[in-house]
């Protein structure tokens, strides 16, 4: 079983408001020194067998039309989990 | 005959037999009042359903507000792709009036029939108030038994109401006069350039964040000089769309 991850990001120049919220709480939980938080979502997509070129090009294409919003999103990784995320993967799938 | 000439935008309008479809999403919460504010008006509300790609030949479709799909992903992402919206889609681009309140407007910027899209509001809290908005377009097919730069008062209720485009978006719809609603008073939620409703360049497609639907009926809207909830100022959005269609 293959599994894809994609990453997802609030654009740079549009307010996060969930990430400002986090920053906010950080120092009073006693965690100094952050200057700033931004909140965005993984997902990861399983298919059966190998993550081949075309399942890949698949997720880019569902990245960009159902997974993000490019208005207020950029769509920052698309990854086969073995390469970049063993061991993330491994302890998903454990 | 004066009584007749009092109540003439809705008594004209039900002889039109207009039907505005009004759809339902899993999560949609007020479609009835949108289906009750469409007879108010004195025309004939028919229930679409996300799941069915049929429009029944319906004249005008409103999509309420709510929640659907708990706004997972972002709102109104997944219901843009429901089998009803293809043809809706279509519909639109063809000329159909189409209203979006609230998560009816999320799923509007979602489909790309209008631009730019909505953000959780800017002090991350849910809101709900009576809130007064500019009118700032009434040549819209949602919009025309309003008056220019007009102020109205109609609920807003909502937690990603934060309108947001790029600059050239935003110039754009300054220019072609398609910021249809702006707050007034207060901005709300941060929304960009006080921007509370849109429309396309045809003025057929309408999408705004507050609720006309809640404010039709006297003794259930807001508070208005008339007397507590006696603000009926959201009525004239369905007069005006059953309007256009007897043009």
């Amino acid at each position: 079983m293959g599994r894809v991850v994609v990453d997802v990001m609030p654009k740079p120049e549009i307010l996060d408001p969930q990430g400002k919220a986090v920053a906010a709480a950080l120092p009073r939980l006693g965690f100094h020194g952050f200057t700033g938080v931004r909140q965005g979502k993984r997902f990861e997509l399983e298919v059966d067998g190998e993550v081949t070129d075309e399942v890949l090009a698949q997720v880019r294409e569902a990245a960009s039309t159902l997974l993000s919003n490019p208005v207020i999103e950029d769509v920052v990784r698309v990854a086969r989990a073995e390469e970049h995320d063993g061991a993330a993967a491994e302890a998903v799938s454990a | 005959m004066t009584t007749r000439a009092a109540a003439a935008p809705a008594a004209e309008s039900t002889m039109s037999g207009a039907r505005v479809g009004v759809v339902t999403f899993p999560g949609t919460l007020d479609d009835r009042d949108a289906a009750r504010a469409v007879r108010l008006a004195g025309g004939e509300a028919v229930t679409l359903w996300h799941a069915d790609a049929d429009l029944r030949g319906v004249d005008a479709v409103v999509l309420p507000g709510g929640f659907s799909y708990g706004d997972y992903l972002r709102a109104g992402a997944i219901s843009r792709f429901a089998p009803v919206m293809g043809e809706l889609v279509d519909a639109a681009k063809g000329g159909l009036p189409v209203l979006g309140i609230c998560n009816g407007f999320q799923v509007l910027t979602e489909a790309h029939l209008l631009p730019g899209s909505m953000i959780k509001n800017d002090h991350r809290t849910f809101l709900c108030r009576e809130q007064v908005l500019a009118v700032e377009n009434a040549d819209t097919a949602w919009t025309r038994d309003y008056e220019q730069g007009e102020r109205i008062t109609i609920p807003l209720k909502n937690q990603d109401g934060q309108y947001v485009a790029d600059e050239r978006t935003l110039d754009e719809l300054e220019g072609e006069g398609r910021v249809v609603f702006r707050y007034e008073g207060w901005n709300p939620n941060g929304s960009r350039r006080d921007i509370a409703g849109i429309t396309n360049a045809e003025g057929n497609v309408v999408g705004l964040m507050p609720h006309p639907e809640h404010a039709v009926e006297a003794g259930f809207g807001p508070d208005a000089p008339e007397g507590p909830r006696r603000g009926v100022d959201g009525l004239r959005f369905f007069t005006s769309v059953l309007r256009s269609l007897i043009r």
